[in-house]
C-alpha cells in the first residue's frame, strides 16, 4: 500500500473472538464503500467468520469478546504469544461487557435456569481480556464504530499516535444539537462516559448506556448530584451505570 | 473400495459463532456424523432478570450482532403484549421496515461473502474481488442499502437505538425517507444482477423430507407477529411457542435442540417461502421462477435461493413502505404507558427463521422470568440428521473425503447459522 507517496507493507491482520455477539467483527464488513479500499491495506491472516484461511502470524490481533471459560484463557494466551500488536475490541473484551451482567447471580443457579440438570463449563464471572494478558490498544464500544476501526487500523500501518476522545459523548451531541436527555427527564451516562461514537444514541433520543467506558477525568460526584438535583431515579442511574461492566470502580466505590 | 477416515472440523468457518463438524466412515460406510455446536454460553435469560423492561430490549439485542434488530423487536413486541402496550400504527410500520434492513443486509453477507466462495471454490470474498468484481459490487451495494435502511429507521444497523417500548424513540425525517427510496430505485438492478451470477452455481442435488416452521398471518409475508405454522399442517397460536419447539438438550452441545412432528424441523427464508409462497411480491416470485424453486421444496441448499428470492420480496415492500410513509402524515409513533404485571411471547421472522422471546413481568415493570428460543437452536437437529443423509448419499455416489468434507460444510453453512445467538 502507498501512504502519502511512501511504500509500507500490507498489515497482516486476524480477528478473534470469544463469548460474545460478533457484532465487532460483522462492523468489518460494514461500511461497504471503503470496504475493498480497507481490504486492500490489510492481508488477512485469520477471520474465521468470513475466511477459510487460518494462518496464525499476524502482527495485529483484534480480540473480541469477555473471557468466560478456561479454554478461552489458554486461547487468548496463545494469540497473545504470536501477535505483535494486540487490541482489545470492542466492549466486551474492554470492560467484560453486558456479559458481565451474569456475574452479579451464582453460577449454579445461571446454568439451572438455563440448561437445568444439564453440566456446563463456564467461569462464575465474564471477564474483561486485560485480566489474563497485556493488551496494547483498546477500542471501546457495543458495537464498535467502524469509522474509528479504520482510523485506528490506518494509523498501525503508518505508525501515526493513537488516541480515543478524551472528552465524554456531551460535547458530542451538543455538536449534533440534540435537546439534552436530562431535559426530558432521563438519565443518561452522556456528562461522564467516552465520545467517539458521535453520540449515536442520544441522537436517536434513547440514553447512553456508557458502553465506551469512563472519559478521562470525569466528575462522577457532580453527575449524581445532578441525577439527585433533577428528582431522577439513582436506582435506574445505577442500572445504567452497570449495564455494560464500565463503571464497576465508581459503583463499588459507592457501596 | 472400502475406505477410512475422519473428518473433523473444528470452529467451522464462514459461519457467525463455533459448531464443528463430525463425520467418521469406516470400510467406506458412515459410522457417525454430528453437528457439534461448542460455543460459551452467556445466560441471556438469566442477566435480564430484574432488569426493567424499558431496558431490557437493549440487552437482549446483544445476543446477536447480525439480527440484533429482529432481537429487540422480539424483546419489544413480548413486553409490550405483556403490558398491554400498543404502539401506533406509524411505528408499527418503521419497525418492519427497521427489520426489511436487516434481512437485506444479513442475506447479503450470506449469500455473498459466506455462501459464494463454497460456490465458486474460494477460502474467502476478496479473491472473488478480482474474479467478479461485478458480483462482489452488487452484493456490497445490496449489504449497504440493507444497512442504509436500518440507519435511517432505527440509528443504527447493529444493535439499535431507537426501537423503544411503546414505538420508536425517533421518527426517520421525510427527506431522510426520500433519499433512502432513491437509494433503492438506484440499487434495484442489483438484484437481478445478484439473480443471473447465483443462476450460473450449481446447487446439490440432496433432499431431505423436513417439517418446516414459520409464521404466518395469512394476509402479508411474515416478519412480526402471526401464528405458528409447520408445512405438516400444525397450527399454533404465538403464546403456544413451547409446543412449537420442544427444546431439549444433547451431552455433545451447548445449543440444545428442538422438534415438533418428526425427529428435527427446520425454521429460516425456506421455511418462511414453503409457508408463505402465495404472499411473496410478484417479483420475488419471478425470482423464484428462475430457479425452479417451488413450496414446497425439501432441499436445505436451497435456503440459499429461498434468501435472494426474500431480498427481491424486501426491496419491493420496503418501497411501498416508503411511499406511504412519504405520502401520509407521520402522527404519534411512541405510546405511553405504566408499567404492568404479565406474561406474554414476541415471535418475528428474523432473517435465519422463527425467533422466540417469552417474557414475564411484575407490576413495578421488572422482567421476572425469561426464555429465548432462537431460528438456529431449531436447525441443529435439522443440520444434524441432514449431515448423517448427505454423507451417506456422498459415500454411495462414490465421493471421496476432500468431497464429503466440502458438502457437508456447504451443507451447514446453508441454514446460515447464527451460533453465539443459539447459545445465548
Amino acid at each position: 500500500m502507498n501512504h502519502l507517496g511512501f511504500d509500507t507493507e500490507k498489515l497482516k491482520i486476524g480477528s478473534f473472538d470469544f463469548t460474545c455477539c460478533e457484532g465487532c467483527q460483522l462492523q468489518l464488513a460494514n461500511h461497504e464503500s471503503t470496504l475493498p479500499e480497507f481490504l486492500a491495506l490489510l492481508d488477512i491472516r485469520n477471520f474465521r467468520e468470513i475466511s477459510s484461511e487460518r494462518l496464525d502470524d499476524s502482527d495485529i490481533a483484534l480480540v473480541e469478546g469477555s473471557i468466560t471459560r478456561s479454554d478461552e484463557v489458554e486461547r487468548l494466551k496463545a494469540i497473545r504469544a504470536q501477535a505483535k500488536v494486540l487490541v482489545a475490541y470492542g466492549t466486551c473484551a474492554c470492560f467484560g461487557g453486558m456479559n458481565a451482567q451474569k456475574n452479579k447471580f451464582p453460577k449454579e443457579e445461571c446454568i439451572r435456569t438455563v440448561y437445568g440438570d444439564k453440566q456446563i463449563d463456564t467461569m462464575p464471572e465474564a471477564h474483561k481480556i486485560s485480566d489474563f494478558v497485556q493488551v496494547d490498544y483498546s477500542i471501546p464500544g457495543c458495537p464498535v464504530s467502524k469509522e474509528e476501526v479504520e482510523r485506528i487500523v490506518v494509523s498501525i500501518a503508518t505508525r501515526s499516535p493513537i488516541a480515543l476522545p478524551k472528552y465524554p459523548v456531551c460535547v458530542e451531541c451538543k455538536q449534533r444539537l440534540n435537546t439534552c436527555l436530562f431535559d426530558l427527564g432521563e438519565v443518561c451516562l452522556g456528562p461522564i462516559s467516552r465520545a467517539g461514537c458521535d453520540a449515536v444514541c442520544p441522537s436517536g433520543k434513547t440514553v447512553c448506556l456508557g458502553c465506551r467506558g469512563p472519559a478521562d477525568d470525569i466528575n462522577y460526584a457532580s453527575f449524581t448530584e445532578l441525577v439527585r438535583d433533577k428528582g431522577l431515579s439513582t436506582e435506574e442511574m445505577r442500572e445504567k451505570l452497570a449495564f455494560y461492566n464500565g463503571f464497576t470502580e465508581y459503583l463499588n466505590h459507592e457501596g | 473400495m472400502k475406505v477410512d477416515f475422519n473428518i473433523d472440523i473444528h470452529h467451522l468457518p464462514r459461519v457467525e459463532g463455533h459448531g464443528d463438524i463430525r463425520i467418521s466412515v469406516r470400510d467406506g460406510k458412515l459410522a457417525e456424523a454430528k453437528w457439534a455446536v461448542v460455543e460459551t454460553p452467556r445466560f441471556f435469560e438469566m442477566m435480564v432478570k430484574g432488569m426493567s423492561a424499558e431496558r431490557a430490549p437493549f440487552l437482549t439485542s446483544r445476543i446477536c450482532g447480525i439480527c440484533s434488530i429482529s432481537h429487540t423487536l422480539a424483546s419489544i413486541r413480548s413486553l409490550e403484549r405483556a403490558m398491554q402496550i400498543t404502539p401506533p400504527e406509524t411505528a408499527r410500520i418503521i419497525r418492519l421496515l427497521a427489520m426489511h434492513g436487516e434481512t437485506l443486509q444479513s442475506h447479503a453477507l450470506h449469500l455473498f461473502f459466506l455462501a459464494a466462495p463454497d460456490f465458486a471454490s474460494t477460502p474467502s470474498v476478496v479473491p472473488l474481488l478480482h474474479s467478479h468484481p461485478e458480483v462482489v459490487e452488487a452484493g456490497l451495494l445490496l449489504k449497504e442499502l440493507g444497512n442504509e435502511l436500518s440507519i435511517a429507521t432505527c440509528g443504527r444497523a447493529t444493535h439499535p437505538v431507537s426501537l423503544v417500548l411503546g414505538g420508536v424513540s425517533k421518527a426517520p425525517s421525510k427527506p431522510r425517507l426520500a433519499e433512502i427510496r432513491q437509494m433503492i430505485a438506484d440499487r434495484r438492478p442489483m438484484l437481478d444482477r445478484a439473480t443471473e451470477f447465483f443462476m450460473t452455481l450449481r446447487v446439490p442435488d440432496f433432499v431431505r423430507e423436513t417439517e418446516f416452521i414459520s409464521l404466518c398471518d395469512g394476509e402479508s409475508y411474515p416478519f412480526i407477529g402471526g401464528d405458528l405454522v409447520s408445512t405438516d399442517g400444525v397450527v399454533r397460536d404465538e403464546n403456544d411457542y413451547l409446543l412449537m419447539t420442544n427444546e431439549y438438550t444433547v451431552d455433545f452441545s451447548t445449543s440444545k435442540f428442538t422438534k415438533v412432528s418428526r425427529e428435527s424441523s427446520a425454521a429460516g427464508a425456506l421455511a418462511r417461502f414453503n409457508n408463505n409462497y402465495d404472499q411473496l411480491h410478484p417479483r420475488a416470485k419471478e425470482a423464484a421462477a428462475a430457479f425452479g424453486l417451488q413450496p414446497v421444496c425439501h432441499n436445505p441448499f436451497m435456503n440459499n435461493i429461498a434468501q435472494l428470492v426474500e431480498c427481491h420480496h424486501i426491496v419491493a415492500s420496503a418501497e411501498a413502505i416508503i411511499d406511504q410513509l412519504l405520502d401520509d402524515d407521520t402522527g404519534d409513533f411512541r405510546a405511553d404507558y405504566k408499567p404492568k404485571a404479565g406474561a406474554s411471547t414476541g415471535a418475528v421472522e428474523a432473517p435465519r427463521g422463527v425467533l422466540y422471546h417469552h417474557m414475564e413481568t411484575s407490576d413495578e415493570g421488572k422482567v421476572v422470568k425469561a426464555d429465548c428460543i432462537i431460528p438456529t437452536t431449531q436447525n441443529n437437529a435439522n443440520i444434524h440428521h441432514d449431515l448423517h443423509a448427505l454423507a451417506t448419499q456422498a459415500l454411495a455416489e462414490g465421493k471421496g473425503e476432500k468431497e464429503v468434507e466440502k458438502l457437508c460444510e456447504m451443507l451447514v453453512r446453508s441454514y446460515d447459522p447464527c451460533i453465539s445467538c443459539s447459545v445465548h
